[in-house]
C-alpha cells in the first residue's frame, strides 16, 4: 500500500495515478495536445508498476488494443482529445457491442476537424448521444477540479466492471493542463471484480467465452439491445451524480460542468453577494443525466441558465429534464474561448431583471 | 546577464520568471523576457504580454503562442535578444524535451555567460524525491547543453499553501542542492504569506501568484 499524498498535479498526471492505483495496468494511446502529460505520465510509471504502456501507431489501433485487453478481463485504458476520440468511436461501439468495460478519457479542445489547442466542451454530444454506432450507451463522468478527477475515475472502472460497458471521463483542456493540490493513493490497490465471461484462456477446464459483437439474425441482435437497453434504465435510476450548490431557494438555476462549473460558480457567488437567489446544478454524470435534481429545481425556479464551451449542447438534455416546464437559457463560447464570471454573472443579472 | 529558469513541468517556473522579471526591471535597466516554451500551449509568460508590457518588460515569444497553432518555432527575435547587451530571462520549456530548445542557443548563452536556475517543487509528485529532481536536471543539462548553476526552491501547494509547507520545502530544497552541489538561489513564498510569523527569520523570495485560472 502507498502512503496518501498530499501533491499538486496537473489534471493530466491526476487521471493517469489514480488510473495507476485503481488497478489499471494496461494504457494504450497516441499523443495529442492537451493531453499528452496523461500518456507520458504512464509512460514513465507503469513499468514501475509491473504495467503496459504502449504507444499505438494510431488512435483506432489504441482502442483496439483497449478491446483485446478488456475481452481478456483486463482493466484496460486509453485516452485522447477530441480528433482522437472521433477516431475511437468505432472501437467503442465494438465494445458496447460485445459488453466490454473500459476507461476512455477525452481531454477535449476546440472542434470540428482538427480545430483548435484551447479547451472545449463541444464534444458533449459525441459522448452522451453518439460515441459510436449502433443502440448504445456508454457512462460519461465529468470532474471539475483534478480532485473529483481522482475520485471519479476509480468509481468509473467499477462501473464499467459492474455494468460490462465503457466508461468515458469527459474533461476538457484547461481541466487537464491546470494545477491543484490533491490527496491522492493511501488504497490499496483493488481486485477488480471477477469476469467469468472474459476470454483468457479456458485450459480445458470449462468451455471457450465468445467475446463478439455480430449477430446475423435479427430476432437475437434485437433480444441482446433490449436486455441491455434494461441495464441503461437501471444505470439511469442509480447511478446519476450531480453537485447542487445553493439550489435550495434559487429563483435562477445555472446549469455547467467540468471547467464551464467553475467559472459559473464564482458568478453565482457574487450573484449571491449582490442579492440575486442563484444557484447552481454541476452534472458529475452526464449519462446518465442527473434529471430528477433537475425535476426537483424546476418546482421552485423560475428559469434555468445552461452555460458551456459551445454553441449549446448540454442545454437540450437540461430542457427535456424539466420537460420544458421553465424557461432554459444559454451562454457559451466556442472554439477554445473561456467564458469569464463576470460574463456569465451579467447572464444572470440580465434574466434576473438586469443590475443591482 | 541572461538568466535561464528551468525545471520540471508545472514546477512554477514561468510564474517565477516573471516575478523575477518585474523585480529586476523595477530595479532599472531593460528587461527582456524570452518565452521559450515550445512544448505547453497553455499557461505560458506569453499569456501575460499587455501586463509585462505595461511594467516595461519587452517580451520574446514564439510566433505561434496564443494563437493555438501547435508548431514548435522559434523566432529570430530570441537570437538577437541573447546577443543584446541587455539582461535577459528565458522562461524554458519543462524537463528535457522543454529544455532541448536551449541548446539551439547554447553556444551563444556560453559566449555571454549565464546563470541557470533549476525551479523545484516539493510537492510535485514526480519529483517529490530529492534524487528524483537530481536526476531530471541531469536529463535537462543534457538535452540543453547547459549547467544549472542553482536552485530555486518553489514548494508550495497552490491555494493550501501553509507556512509548515513551506518549512518542509526548504529541507527539501537543501537535499536538492546537496545532491547536485548547488547553491540555493531563492526560496519563494506566496507574497500572502510572507509575514506569517512562523517564517520570520527565513530569508525568503516573496511571489505574486501572477499565473492564474479564469475564475481565480
Amino acid at each position: 500500500m502507498n502512503m496518501a499524498q498530499r501533491v499538486l498535479m496537473k489534471g493530466n498526471e491526476a487521471l493517469a495515478q489514480a488510473a495507476i492505483d485503481a488497478g489499471c495496468r494496461c494504457f494504450f494511446g497516441y499523443p495529442i495536445t492537451p493531453q499528452t502529460e496523461l500518456a507520458a505520465y504512464m509512460a514513465k510509471q507503469m513499468p514501475k508498476v509491473g504495467g503496459v504502456y504502449l504507444q499505438a501507431e494510431s488512435e483506432i489501433a489504441a482502442i483496439n488494443m483497449v478491446q483485446g485487453a478488456a475481452a481478456a478481463g483486463v482493466r484496460a485504458m486509453t485516452s485522447s482529445s477530441s480528433p482522437g476520440i472521433s477516431l475511437k468511436t468505432e472501437g467503442i461501439s465494438y465494445m458496447c457491442g460485445s459488453d466490454l468495460p473500459a476507461l476512455i478519457v477525452n481531454v477535449q479542445r476546440g472542434g470540428p476537424g482538427l480545430g483548435g489547442i484551447q479547451p472545449s466542451q463541444a464534444d458533449y454530444w459525441q459522448a452522451t448521444k453518439a460515441p459510436g454506432h449502433g443502440d448504445l450507451h456508454i457512462l460519461v463522468f465529468t470532474p471539475s477540479s483534478v480532485q473529483e478527477m481522482v475520485d471519479l475515475v476509480g468509481k468509473a472502472f467499477d462501473l464499467a466492471d459492474k455494468y460490462r460497458m465503457p466508461a468515458m471521463i469527459l474533461a476538457d483542456g484547461l481541466l487537464g493542463q491546470m494545477m491543484e493540490p490533491v490527496e491522492i493513493g493511501g488504497k490499496e490497490v483493488p481486485v477488480p471484480a471477477a469476469k467469468p465471461w472474459a476470454a483468457c484462456g479456458h485450459r480445458n477446464q470449462r468451455e471457450h467465452n465468445i467475446v463478439n459483437s455480430l449477430y446475423l439474425t435479427a430476432s437475437e441482435l434485437e433480444d441482446l439491445v433490449k436486455k441491455r437497453f434494461e441495464r441503461y434504465r437501471e444505470i439511469e435510476a442509480k447511478e446519476p451524480l450531480c453537485e447542487a450548490y445553493l439550489v435550495d431557494d434559487a429563483d435562477i438555476v445555472v446549469a455547467a460542468y467540468g471547467a464551464a462549473a467553475r467559472i459559473a460558480k464564482a458568478a453565482v457567488r457574487t450573484a449571491r453577494e449582490r442579492g440575486i437567489r442563484a444557484g447552481l446544478l454541476r452534472p458529475v454524470t452526464v449519462w446518465p443525466f442527473p434529471k430528477k435534481d433537475f425535476q426537483a429545481a424546476a418546482r421552485h425556479a423560475s428559469r434555468f441558465l445552461c452555460v458551456e464551451m459551445n454553441m449549446g449542447q448540454m442545454v437540450d438534455d437540461v430542457r427535456l429534464a424539466v420537460e420544458c416546464s421553465k424557461p432554459v437559457g444559454f451562454f457559451g463560447t466556442t472554439g477554445g474561448v473561456i467564458p469569464t464570471p463576470a460574463q456569465v454573472l451579467e447572464q444572470i443579472e440580465n434574466l434576473s431583471g438586469g443590475a443591482r | 546577464m541572461i538568466t535561464i529558469v528551468c525545471g520540471h513541468y508545472g514546477s512554477g517556473k514561468t510564474n517565477f520568471a516573471l516575478n523575477l522579471a518585474l523585480r529586476r526591471r523595477a530595479g532599472g535597466g531593460e528587461m527582456t523576457l524570452v518565452d521559450l516554451d515550445i512544448v505547453n500551449p497553455y499557461f505560458r509568460s506569453s499569456d501575460y504580454a499587455r501586463f509585462l508590457e505595461e511594467k516595461g518588460v519587452r517580451l520574446i515569444a514564439p510566433g505561434t503562442a496564443g494563437t493555438t497553432l501547435d508548431a514548435p518555432a522559434l523566432t529570430p527575435g530570441i537570437g538577437a535578444a541573447i546577443g543584446g547587451g541587455g539582461d535577459v530571462i528565458i522562461d524554458a520549456g519543462g524537463d528535457d524535451a522543454g529544455a532541448a530548445a536551449l541548446g539551439r542557443f547554447a553556444g551563444e548563452i556560453c559566449a555571454r555567460g549565464y546563470e541557470m536556475l533549476y525551479v523545484v517543487n516539493r510537492f510535485r509528485i514526480q519529483t517529490a524525491a530529492p534524487a528524483d529532481a537530481a536526476a531530471l536536471l541531469g536529463e535537462i543539462e543534457a538535452a540543453s547543453g547547459l549547467k544549472a548553476t542553482a536552485i530555486v526552491n518553489n514548494s508550495h501547494l497552490s491555494g493550501l499553501t501553509a507556512p509548515a509547507d513551506i518549512l518542509d520545502g526548504l529541507a527539501y530544497a537543501k537535499a536538492v542542492a546537496g545532491l547536485t552541489g548547488l547553491p540555493l538561489f531563492a526560496s519563494t513564498v506566496p507574497a500572502a504569506l510572507a509575514g506569517a510569523p512562523e517564517l520570520a527569520g527565513y530569508d525568503l523570495f516573496p511571489v505574486e501568484i501572477l499565473v492564474k485560472l479564469p475564475w481565480n
